[in-house]
């Protein structure tokens, strides 16, 4: 294929290259600096889609990141992306796109039949059509609905690319690379401040690259590049192409995402696809232009029909005309520019229509004074029907018509932080207000500085107020400095389908007909008929919709106001703002001491937080979990097993007040726990629920070790500084995590002791080293460690502690003294077993509903001093009778399993939760018994020991009679923990 | 938003855990004829306004300082900034 | 003397150092770490003894870069201190004794990973990674600061394309995957 409508000379576009491209199946070929848009406009290529409800042959309207219609299926396989702008995709060798929301071929779309039922597909028709009956709105509407619906489709697969965050700092941020924003930058930049300039365009300039008027003796790219050349030798200046800044957050945070590997076939190995920019800057010059809207006249969706100065874009810029004949209807002096920049090129003007009277004259072509009241062609526009003032018609021929209407200033980053942008009568656009994000100043057409020489001397003014720079601004050479010239016109009078949005198919009836209906105020006038809800957030259609709402209302359009802009500025990738964080790295992973041990053993890990735990360690000839807990936990009650606890938080309480802190954050007292003693602590809440529960081991006189669970690690460790510097900021104490510093493990059962004289250094006999002492000692011949006399599991048992970096040693060491007493690894299972067996409260048990009372502790609550929670923990309603109290389960039937969860009820009576009287909160089958077990809590549960009850769960049907017992299943009297 | 810490100067409020209002400073005497009733208020009675707000949020990701922000709720403009345990201590909860 | 034998944090017997042409991130094994926070009212002879020990005492976001001995503030009244574990493997032992009753000392060696990364590709792979300032930070200007979710603090060195970064240790690989994951981004 030739590039049939490429004009002969000019543009930025690299002509000594060529790319080869597809779309819907046809290979072509373009330049590098084309964008997917320009490359197949000059390929003759202009429908490039359906749209959204009718189904109607779309082509570009713009030439930006603001096109409604030219969206694309880019790439395929599983970096298919729907919804792509041909208008702002870099055109690059290799391209595959594809038309989308069509059924069939994109010339023949079966879902066309839409446009024909139109009258019945109005605002509000799902509203309306789906209402009833209500049975067919799951297995009727929805499918239908889902099928029709939604543009563009998705892989279904993993996107294989990555995305990356980044953090930048800047003093002043620039968005916009137009003539305001390159003034702004080079004003900054010389003064020797941190610029960070972006501009969402892979070619800085703005509308510099579009016009064909000069600055000085060069033409406007070419200062332009000069401009960007001297930028980018200043290293306190970062220049961002295809950065879009996406929104404004508080206090000087911006976001802003760089399209790093779009512009090639796939990223370059380990490279990110793009990356999510938090930029944080003292002050901001928003510079992001304006953009030009159409005027909504009958038939206005047809392709060809593009914005005026889209159509000077992809003739001055990329070189392409839009068609051989083109007309023009303007209601300002711009339109008359695309005019006179296509006439210069050769490109036929079939007419100039404007509604002024006194619109500029031509003696290169004819200028009417008129309007465009219709339009024909079935797939692409062929020619316009134009009402002339004397009331009669005239058919002109041409293939492409360019709209212009006015241009309205970008406003949308100044909205971001509430603010709300004012009316301004000459340019009938919405400029910004005086309400704008803390540090932003704004210049060029953003501000409604609509001139070249405006905006260079807005930038650079902005620039020097926002640094507070005194002094001349620089020179600038002599630009264009025309004022606007406009007559507001919106909609040509008694259009109906003219299209105002033409992404979701909005027209001029729709917003009539919401008015007529009661939708009045704008913001529900943009719900009711989705105006402006589309993926371009109605960058070229809300203020048709405003000023046919003004109007009906009989308001001005500042009257009606708008609505509110949001983040992100444009369409963004879900990805990017994922980032790295995806799939196994969704979140970091920490490994224990004994980790690569572990594995060597084969064992299972099972995530607890970020840890990731070993749950069991298999054995060969095991062919279940159960097999291998119970063997686990039979070894260890039957000689010795152990087990890596270092996940358990602890918190290093130093100084001469810490007993009196423990005294404050536990609800039992620590003040008078010997040095070289253990206790267990109940942590509670200020409200009197329990809130986490550990040790404290008093090692010194003003020092302890505190542990949490592993779960609460963080949150106590916060609540222990709040109540250090906020409640006591006067006791001497000070805090500190050491949960990662030591690799702690249990070793449990009757044989413990005997290992671990192999490997501790000093005498750990019963006399010497009791139930509950804990002391500094060394290990294997003088290696620094703590040991602690405590026990999780009931049975004899100490954790001993070194170095993290010793970890790995000292579990091997452990296994290579504990082998004559076959020592067995036990994993996060087996130590929820003995638990459970032991009657040992954990997270299941203290699960932020509970109090000491309800846990059986309720006595532990000391009375004699002030601790966090005492007061309210004595409050009624937590101390009644038929409270809940903790109990141990068993079958009747001991071949039946308790599951957790279930609800307790009386052997008789009815199964509901007026008649609940507790419920299960850990199970687990007890190898030691022989049978189910469980933890749970029954009203009054203490007195009620022996009863008999049904365990229920409705839904999973369980129905199970059950004993209440002591929740103490294994050794009650606590004999091994003392042997 | 960015908070303009005492000693660090200026940081992101993502490196900080939000807890609530600053009367969570004033916890009642223990010892307090009206005890119940003073911690039941300190416990539950809040104000929620719109604007100005003290509000206690924690340094987690930074150097553990718990701190007092005076904040707009309504603007999130941040008026003033300083270290908990100074307010505690000027509220008189020094021992 | 013992016979235990330490891993690395990565789980190595050597610690792991990667070479790209911009940057290199090498583990650093040879730390010994402890903290000293000043204990109520002994601030003034706590202050003295870390001048003694270091030429200064770091303030807010400071480290003082000394051979043996390093020092960084933690948090108000509160710092860590480094020194090489090869001569130091007792070093929150010597810090106690240093310091007294004006402060308490806890060991942290087993705590963090450290990292050390150098090449003129600093900025741009720490710019993908954590919210610090990189291009304004002087030597031993320091931050604590979030990398990968998880709390860390990086410490401008002398060379200004030197940063340490002290991670939590058990995530220490999670961390490793990080850093190279900017490296090869910006590589």
């Amino acid at each position: 294929m030739t590039q049939k409508n490429r004009i002969a000379t000019g543009g930025q576009i690299d002509r000594s290259r060529t790319h080869s491209f597809t779309f819907d199946g046809v290979t072509y070929r373009g330049h590098p600096g084309d964008t997917l848009a320009s490359a197949l406009l000059a390929n003759g290529v202009r429908l490039m889609g359906r749209s959204f409800k009718y189904h109607r042959p779309r082509g570009p309207l713009t030439a930006g990141s603001e096109e409604p219609n030219a969206l694309v299926e880019l790439r395929d396989g599983a970096r298919q992306e729907p919804n792509t702008r041909a208008t702002t995709t870099e055109l690059f060798d290799g391209l595959f796109a594809k038309s989308q929301n069509r059924l069939g071929s994109l010339k023949f779309d079966l879902l066309s039949i839409n446009d024909r039922l139109s009258n019945f597909l109005t605002a509000g028709f799902y509203y309306k059509t789906f209402m009833w009956p209500a049975a067919f709105w799951e297995k009727l509407y929805e499918p239908l609905i889902r099928h029709a619906a939604g543009l563009g489709s998705l892989s279904l697969k993993d996107d294989p690319d990555v995305y990356d965050k980044g953090f930048l700092h800047c003093d002043l941020l620039i968005v916009g690379a137009g003539p305001a924003g390159l003034a702004a930058a080079l004003t900054a930049g010389r003064a020797g401040v941190d610029v960070i300039l972006a501009d969402e365009d892979f070619r800085m300039g703005g509308r510099l690259n579009s016009e064909t008027f000069s600055l000085g003796d060069a033409s406007g790219a070419d200062w332009a590049n000069g401009v960007v050349a001297e930028l980018e030798s200043l290293p306190n200046v970062r220049l961002m192409a295809r950065t879009t800044v996406i929104g404004v957050f508080d206090h000087g945070i911006y976001g802003a995402v760089e399209r790093v590997s779009d512009h090639v076939h796939t990223p370059d190995a380990g490279k990110p696809r793009q990356i999510l920019w938090r930029i944080y800057t003292k002050r901001t010059v928003l510079a992001a232009g304006a953009t030009e809207r159409p005027i909504a006249v009958e038939n206005n969706d047809r392709p060809g029909i593009m914005l005026a100065s889209a159509i000077r874009t992809y003739a001055n810029r990329f070189s392409v005309a839009a068609d051989k004949r083109v007309a023009i209807f303007t209601n300002n002096d711009d339109g008359h520019r695309t005019a006179a920049d296509l006439h210069a090129k050769g490109i036929k003007i079939a007419a100039v229509i404007d509604v002024r009277p006194d619109a500029p004259k031509s003696t290169n072509y004819e200028v009417i004074e008129g309007q465009v009241i219709d339009t024909k062609g079935r797939l692409g526009l062929t020619s316009i029907e134009v009402k002339l003032t004397s009331g009669s018609t005239r058919r002109l021929d041409c293939g492409a018509l360019g709209m212009s209407g006015g241009w309205n200033p970008n406003v949308h980053l100044t909205c971001h932080q509430r603010g709300r942008p004012v009316w301004n009568e000459a340019l009938a656009a919405f400029v910004p207000g005086d309400h704008l994000p803390a540090g932003m100043t704004v210049a060029g057409a953003a501000s409604g500085e609509m001139s070249t020489a405006g905006a260079l001397r807005s930038g650079a003014h902005s620039a020097m107020s926002a640094l507070d720079l005194k002094g001349d601004i620089p020179s600038f050479p002599k630009a264009e400095d025309a004022p606007v010239n406009l007559k507001p016109f919106w909609y040509v009078e008694g259009c109906s389908r003219a299209w105002l949005d033409q992404q979701n198919d909005v027209t001029v009836k729709d917003v009539k007909l919401s008015h007529q209906e009661g939708f009045r105020s704008v913001e529900h006038l943009k719900r009711y008929t989705t105006l402006g809800m589309a993926t371009d957030q109605g960058k070229t259609s809300n203020m048709g919709g405003l000023a046919i709402m003004a109007e009906l209302a009989g308001k001005t359009i500042p009257e009606v106001g708008t609505t509110i802009f949001r983040p992100p500025y444009t369409p963004t990738a879900i990805g990017v703002f994922g980032g790295r964080h995806r799939g196994q790295d969704f979140h970091p992973k920490r490994l224990t001491p004994s980790h690569h041990w572990a594995k060597e053993q084969g064992a299972v890990f099972v995530e607890v937080g970020n840890w990731l735990r070993a749950q069991w360690f298999p054995r060969a000839g095991e062919t279940t979990w159960r097999q291998s807990v119970d063997r686990e936990v039979l070894a260890t009650r039957g000689s010795v097993g152990v087990c890596d606890v270092t996940t358990l938080g602890k918190v290093d309480v130093q100084g001469t007040d810490a007993a009196e802190f423990l005294n404050k954050i536990y609800c039992n007292a620590f003040a008078k726990l010997e040095v070289g003693k253990t206790r267990y602590g109940l942590m509670l809440r200020e409200d009197g629920i329990a809130k986490d529960d550990g040790t404290a081991a008093r090692l010194a006189e003003d020092h302890f070790v505190v542990t949490t669970t592993t779960a609460n690690a963080l949150p106590v460790y916060r609540h222990m500084e709040f109540v250090r510097q906020c409640l006591f900021p006067d006791m001497d104490v000070q805090l500190i995590s050491t949960t990662e510093a030591w690799a702690q493990y249990s070793v449990a059962g009757p044989n413990s002791r005997r290992v671990l004289e192999k490997i501790v250094d000093q005498d750990i006999s019963n006399e010497a080293f009791p139930f509950m002492a804990c002391a500094n000692i060394t290990v294997c011949g003088g290696l620094r460690a703590r040991l602690f006399r405590i026990s999780f599991s009931g049975e004899l048992a100490y954790e001993i502690a070194v170095p993290t970096a010793y970890g790995d040693a000292l579990i091997r060491k452990i296994m290579e003294a504990g082998a004559e007493y076959d020592i067995t690894p036990y994993g996060t299972e087996a130590l929820g077993v003995m638990r459970i067996e032991k009657g040992h409260a954990a997270g299941n048990e203290l699960n932020g509903t509970t109090t000491a009372q309800n846990l059986g502790m309720g006595r532990m609550v000391s009375k004699k001093k002030d601790s966090i929670g005492s007061i309210l923990s004595e409050r009624e309603g937590l101390n009644r009778d038929d409270d809940l109290r903790q109990v141990g389960i068993k079958p009747v039937d001991l071949k039946a399993s308790v599951p957790a969860g279930s609800h307790l009820m009386s052997l008789t009576g009815p199964v509901d939760a007026a008649h609940d009287q507790g419920y299960v909160t850990s199970a687990c089958y007890s190898p030691c018994l022989g049978h189910a077990i469980a933890l749970g809590f029954l009203k009054n549960g203490s007195e009620r020991m022996g009863e008999r009850m049904r365990l229920v769960s409705p839904l999973t049907k369980v129905e199970t009679e059950v004993e209440i017992v002591s929740p103490h299943f294994i050794d009650p009297e606590g004999e091994r923990l003392r042997a | 938003m960015i908070i303009e810490h005492p000693l660090l100067g200026p940081r992101d409020a993502a490196e900080f855990t939000y807890l609530g209002d600053a009367r969570l400073i004033d916890r009642p005497d223990w010892q307090s004829e009206n005890a119940a009733q003073e911690f039941f208020e300190y416990g539950y009675l809040r104000d929620n306004p719109a604007g100005w707000h003290q509000e206690l949020w924690f340094h987690e990701a930074g150097d553990r300082s718990w701190l007092v922000v005076t904040r707009n709720t309504l603007t999130h403009e941040i008026s003033k900034v300083e270290l908990a345990r100074d307010v505690a201590r000027s509220r008189g909860r020094s021992k | 003397m013992h016979d235990l034998k330490t891993i690395t944090a990565l789980g190595g017997s050597e610690p792991r150092v990667d070479t790209f042409h911009h940057i290199s991130i090498s583990e650093n094994d040879g730390l010994a770490l402890a903290s000293v926070a000043a204990r109520l009212g002994s601030e003034d002879a706590c202050h003295k003894t870390m001048q003694d020990l270091l030429g200064a005492v770091p303030g807010p976001g400071e480290a003082v870069l000394r051979e043996p001995e390093s020092g960084f503030w933690m948090g108000p009244e509160q710092w860590m201190i480094a020194a090489p574990r090869q001569t130091h493997e007792l070093l929150a032992d010597d810090l106690k004794t240093r310091f007294g009753g004006c402060a308490s000392v806890t060991e942290q060696s087993g705590a963090w990973v450290s990292f050390d990364l150098v090449g003129p590709g600093l900025a741009d792979v720490t710019e993908r990674l954590c919210a610090v300032p990189i291009r304004k930070m002087q030597a031993g200007d320091t931050r604590r600061t979030m990398i990968h979710q998880l709390g860390c603090f990086v410490i401008r060195q002398a060379d200004p394309h030197h940063l340490r970064i002290l991670g939590p240790r058990a995530s220490a690989g999670s961390l490793h995957h990080a850093l190279m994951t900017a490296a090869q981004s910006t590589a």
